[in-house]
């Protein structure tokens, strides 16, 4: 099939671009681990979510030297617990799951965004450099309640 | 003058092109309500909630115009192309299928105006919503797959007669739409057939909800596709008519097309990057072929560009950019379109964003998205849509465009761009601040970052309150195209330009591309369905709402 010399050029351009693209967008998901989250395939049953461990007591366990878990259940309309805090600088690993229908959990200001979808744990870890009350929120429509999901993280 | 579209089927194009436009109407004040709750400035009676609202709009906007304008339109190319007229059976099968979309449309609105499918037009499970929402989104989609098989018929009939003949743009154009939105409507019907409507029943008890959001998306992206390639139709093939050129390459745009077939449908998992279930080497291997679908937008991109310049240089623009000066900036049925192309670069690039893997924390299911599709197919496809009716509803029912009436689609189309400006753009700007999308008024706790949205919020209302003034004018110029003068307008289709080479054969082989096609999609779904089969705890249903 015929290309016009231009198109061929343009082509060419276009389609290097988007090799260094997505080369640059993989070696940073898989090498640089910035991949997206819930990496381990993780289940529960969504009806014994509160008879389940560790869901059965979510909350903040210290895990290290400026590390923590936090165990999370997300329902309409709202997180268990209600409350977090920990120091400035510390890493949180989030295990998220739902007692009932498909939630979203976002910090704002932060790039954690992930989906928690019930019969499965969703995880990720973020790092709070910065000092300040984290506005968490549901940004999945759960149901007429929807707008006063939320909770925070305290961060000293 | 001879009569230049069948009467008959003019009826069952114009059919469509109304029930698509008071849909328009509904889902229009709807859209408008939403941004007047959200930005604070009323609260909605206690009888109506922002989410039955919500659900209305994208359903009527979202799968009722689009969906019911598209049928019209390739009804009305493929009659026109392919022997100037409808085969009965075809026509037969358009209007069951108009008929049986009707039918569901009718339920799903009486449905969610009960409230009682307050679910969005997503509908992930395990929300529950009454069974009849999901047999009314069963009858929507079984009707425009009869549709699809008078398109199917027409075409093959019309090749049989003209054994050997190259088949035209138009309709060739129009069966790969079809057989795209065939193959990806078999996810969504699997999703509501299988899943939901038997869970709904209480037929069975729990459901698999990691599966039904994979059918529901291995359906939900080529969706957007099937919004877009009627556009690139009138693109392609009609523009170059109407600017009083040539189209570029008639082989390219086959090509381009054949490309979106294949690459549309194997990319589900990209709406899907922040949730569990899936492995992050399946997400990424479908990222990689989203983008593939970037070639035929550049190349379509590239054709368009062409046709304009040959034209304008076929007329004696001189220097660089003189082609620009003789493009027929007055005559709506090239500006409408043409602003929707404008818009696209934006939203392309917008869309590159979304798909862009560990990018897409930043703005998964912001308000950032929705600014994202009210550009796609809010602009581009809709302006395109809106340019198209000032040419189609004369040809088809016997009358002619009057300046006053070309004026009154210009301005609309000027209103639309300045609404969509105001909205769309503090859309984006406040998405990538964090504030989600499909969410009524609320200022959680007033804690200062959601506080900080609001003055966006007030810009959303103001844009979606201007847009609604474009609805309103649009609808109007509707009626008032069907009471236009009498007379005849000729159905523009463009010829190929002369330059051009000879459309090789193998395009047509729809065997090679269907094959590629299932095998791509194998790829890409086999080894992460097989697991989610296995490995996933079903959910009981719950409402909500």
């Amino acid at each position: 099939m015929h290309l016009h010399r231009l198109e061929k050029i343009w082509l060419t351009i276009g389609i290097g671009m988007l090799a260094v693209f997505l080369l640059v967008l993989g070696t940073m998901a898989f090498s640089m681990g910035t991949t997206t989250p819930s990496q381990h395939h993780h289940t529960i049953d969504p009806s014994e979510v509160s008879t389940t461990a560790p869901f059965d007591k979510p909350g903040l366990t210290k895990a290290g030297d400026k590390h923590f878990e936090a165990v999370m259940v997300a329902y309409a309309f709202g997180y268990e617990p209600q409350t977090l805090e920990v120091p400035a600088g510390s890493t949180v690993d989030f295990k998220v799951t739902s007692s009932d229908v498909v939630h979203g959990f976002s910090i704002v200001g932060t790039n954690v965004n992930i989906m928690v979808v019930p019969g499965e744990v969703s995880q990720i870890s973020h790092t709070f450099d910065k000092p300040g009350e984290y506005l968490i929120l549901c940004n999945e429509y759960c149901g007429t309640g929807h707008e006063y999901m939320k909770t925070t993280i305290v961060v000293k | 003058m001879k009569q230049t579209f069948d009467r008959g089927d003019g009826k069952l194009v114009l059919a469509h092109v109304i029930f698509a436009f008071a849909a328009l109407l509904i889902g229009g004040i709807a859209g408008m309500l939403q941004g007047m709750v959200r930005s604070g400035m009323v609260t909605l009676p206690a009888n109506i909630g922002y989410y039955e609202l919500l659900t209305a709009h994208g359903v009527l906007m979202a799968l009722i115009f689009t969906t019911y304008f598209i049928i019209g339109f390739l009804y009305s190319g493929v009659s026109n192309t392919l022997g100037g007229r409808l085969y009965p059976l075809t026509r037969k099968l358009g209007w069951l299928g108009y008929l049986t979309m009707s039918v569901g449309t009718i339920i799903g609105v009486v449905v969610i105006l009960l409230g009682k499918a307050t679910v969005l037009y997503t509908f992930y499970a395990p929300m529950k919503a009454s069974p009849w929402f999901y047999i009314a989104l069963a009858l929507v989609v079984i009707g425009s797959w009869l549709s699809g098989f008078g398109i199917f018929h027409q075409y093959s009939r019309w090749r049989a007669e003209n054994q050997g003949k190259l088949s035209p743009l138009f309709a060739f154009m129009s069966v790969v739409t079809m057989l795209m939105w065939q193959i990806a409507t078999i996810g969504v019907a699997i999703e509501v057939v299988v899943q939901l409507i038997p869970w709904s029943f209480g037929w069975v008890d729990t459901i698999n909800v990691v599966l039904s959001r994979t059918l529901f998306w291995y359906f939900g992206h080529p969706l957007v596709y099937f919004w877009l390639l009627p556009a690139y139709i009138c693109w392609y093939v009609v523009i170059p008519k109407i600017i009083g050129g040539r189209i570029f390459s008639d082989s390219l745009a086959r090509l381009s097309f054949i490309l979106f077939l294949l690459f549309s449908i194997p990319v589900g998992f990209h709406h899907q990057l922040m949730e569990p279930g899936i492995s992050g080497f399946w997400k990424f291997l479908q990222v990689v072929l989203t983008f593939m679908v970037i070639v035929p937008s550049l190349m379509t991109a590239f054709s368009m560009f062409a046709t304009f310049e040959m034209n304008g240089r076929a007329k004696g623009a001189k220097g660089l950019f003189g082609w620009l000066k003789v493009l027929p900036w007055k005559d709506v049925r090239f500006f409408a379109p043409f602003m929707g192309m404008l818009v696209f670069i934006p939203a392309g690039a917008g869309g590159i964003i979304n798909a862009s893997n560990q990018m897409n924390a930043v703005v998964h299911n912001t308000l950032w998205v929705t600014g994202h599709f009210h550009l796609t197919v809010a602009t581009s496809v809709a302006l395109t849509f809106f340019g198209i009716i000032y040419w189609l509803i004369p040809t088809v029912t016997g009358r002619v465009l009057t300046p006053k009436m070309n004026k009154l689609g210009i301005i609309q189309t000027l209103i639309w761009c300045v609404g969509m400006l105001f909205m769309s753009g503090s859309m984006h700007t406040v998405g990538l601040m964090g504030d989600p999308r499909r969410t009524a008024y609320t200022t959680y706790d007033d804690h200062p970052d959601a506080v900080l949205w609001m003055p966006y919020h007030v810009a959303m209302a103001i844009g979606g309150m201007i847009l609604f003034v474009g609805v309103i004018l649009i609808v109007y110029n509707m009626f008032a195209l069907m009471r236009a003068p009498k007379g005849e307008t000729e159905y523009p289709i463009g010829q190929v330009s002369e330059e051009s080479e000879p459309t090789p054969r193998f395009l047509e082989r729809w065997g090679i591309w269907l094959g590629l096609a299932v095998a791509l999609i194998l790829f890409a779904y086999t080894i992460p369905l097989i697991d989610m089969l296995n490995n996933t705890v079903n959910s009981p249903g719950y409402v909500t709402w």
